[in-house]
């Protein structure tokens, strides 16, 4: 199996596979039938040429897009006709519902039998976000055409195949269906080569720095020992997974994607609520307007309450768990959601109700302290995730 | 119209500055964070009969005064 993003011979390949595509953005010619190109390709690759994975993840993409193709039609229908348009709400839960469980399913046997075996589909979490954004626009009415060489692009686009970032249908169609200036391509071919360079440096210096002392001196059975692994850890995980996005972007921009952000200085963040907005970003910002926008309007609506307050808390623990149980179902992800969920939530009401937060939040002494405190505070978080930290616990418990 | 909205955004925010200056970026001055931002499209929705979907629009797009009255008054209209 070719790793993407992970060994020479991919980069090699990357290298010489790049040298048309600027070719193409230079001379101002459409760049999207060549990515479609390099996808097939690259897809194949990685796939090893295994027809039974290809053909699963083919299965799987296609179904997608039969799902968005008859909701935009049911959807139609419906709303032509008074007397079923209450049927669009329950139409809507039913197609969000098959959307996600192929996902669902790869999670629970993932969790129960240690494997997925035929929905074990490389870069299933990320591509069933992109589906079930499509499934919500249509009911938002904001999309109502899919085509399928285009659905398929997105969803497959193999800079962001493995591990994002996760891209949305409207951005990314416009993206690929525009005309780039030269001026514009060779800034954004510029740009996009120093990302995938500071992209490799930092996963493959740095985040192997990382790994290496942890490995080194983070597996004894010490408190010490346990603190190493977690900030080693923490930092690692940056800048693996920081150093993969900024390739993937990189590469995405050489193909006229601006593939969305993921990272923004996430240990500068100055309370918990900036980390989100700092941290992985493209999934923070799909759960903020997919999950949490709408639960709080949803709530709001309901008129169960008019506490804001509760409203946000509850849409938040929801949102943290989702994000949780999103990378894998183990005790270790959920832990990380619900922690995280709480803390979002202690945030806030400290942040409406504390009166000396009010008065000092902007003061120079409190950012420093509320930074220092936010980092440990993820750094425990980045422990939970890495299922380090609880296993240790449960060994200082039995032992 | 222009009144109503800002009336609206004065509302959510609680600070008279969104009419003094209306080019002013409601996030980066921490005048409005997520839920508040929902309560506006919610308030938007009631009051002009409109509907307003998070994900639609972009933060960026919401994110002055001013910019919010052009994206709503387009809608209204």
């Amino acid at each position: 199996m070719m790793e993407l993003y992970g060994e020479n011979t991919f980069f090699i390949l990357l290298a010489v596979v790049l040298i048309p595509a600027f070719v193409l953005g230079y001379n101002e010619k459409p760049l999207t039938r060549y990515g479609m190109l390099l996808t097939f390709a690259f897809v194949g690759l990685a796939l090893r040429g295994s027809v039974k994975a290809i053909g699963c993840l083919a299965v799987f993409v296609l179904t997608e897009f039969v799902l968005a193709k008859s909701y935009i039609w049911l959807y139609g229908k419906i709303r032509a006709d008074e007397n079923n348009v209450r049927l669009s709400k329950p139409l809507y839960y039913v197609m969000m519902l098959l959307s996600i469980a192929p996902l669902v399913a790869n999670k629970i046997l993932l969790a129960t039998e240690g494997s997925a075996g035929l929905l074990a589909i490389v870069g299933i979490s990320y591509m069933t976000f992109k589906a079930v954004g499509i499934i919500i626009e249509v009911y938002d009415g904001l999309i109502d055409e899919v085509r399928l060489g285009e659905y398929l692009y997105l969803m497959v686009f193999f800079p962001t195949l493995v591990c994002g970032p996760i891209d949305r249908s409207r951005r990314f169609n416009e993206d690929i269906r525009r005309h780039i200036p030269r001026d514009e391509y060779l800034e954004l071919a510029a740009t996009g080569i120093q990302r995938i360079l500071l992209g490799m440096v930092y996963k493959f210096v740095i985040a192997a720095i990382f790994n290496m002392i942890l490995r080194q001196f983070g597996m004894e059975h010490t408190l010490g020992s346990l603190i190493i692994y977690t900030y080693c850890y923490g930092l690692y995980l940056f800048f693996d997974f920081a150093g993969y996005s900024l390739m993937a972007i990189g590469t995405g921009y050489l193909l006229g994607v601006k593939v969305p952000d993921n990272f923004n200085k996430p240990f500068a963040s100055k309370d918990i609520r900036e980390f989100w907005d700092r941290w992985h970003i493209s999934l923070s910002h799909w759960l903020r307007d997919y999950v949490y926008s709408r639960l709080t309007m949803k709530l709001m609506r309901s008129g169960l309450t008019r506490n804001k307050l509760l409203i946000s808390g509850i849409a938040l623990m929801a949102n943290m768990l989702l994000m949780g149980c999103w990378h894998g179902l183990s005790t270790s992800y959920i832990v990380y959601g619900l922690y995280h969920g709480v803390l979002l939530v202690a945030f806030e009401i400290i942040r409406k109700k504390s009166k000396f937060y009010k008065k000092h939040h902007k003061e120079r002494w409190f950012e420093i302290i509320s930074w220092f405190i936010t980092m440990q505070i993820v750094m425990i978080g980045f422990g939970i995730f890495s299922g380090h930290l609880l296993g240790e616990i449960q060994y200082m418990i039995l032992h | 119209m222009k009144d109503r909205i800002l009336d609206i955004i004065e509302e959510i925010c609680g600070d008279e500055i969104v009419r003094e200056n209306p080019d002013i970026n409601l996030v980066d001055e921490g005048l409005i964070d997520s839920l508040d931002y929902i309560s506006m499209l919610i308030e938007f929705e009631s009051a002009f009969g409109l509907h307003m979907s998070p994900s639609d629009l972009t933060r960026e797009e919401m994110a002055t005064p001013n910019r919010i009255i052009k994206v709503v008054d387009s809608r209204i209209a």
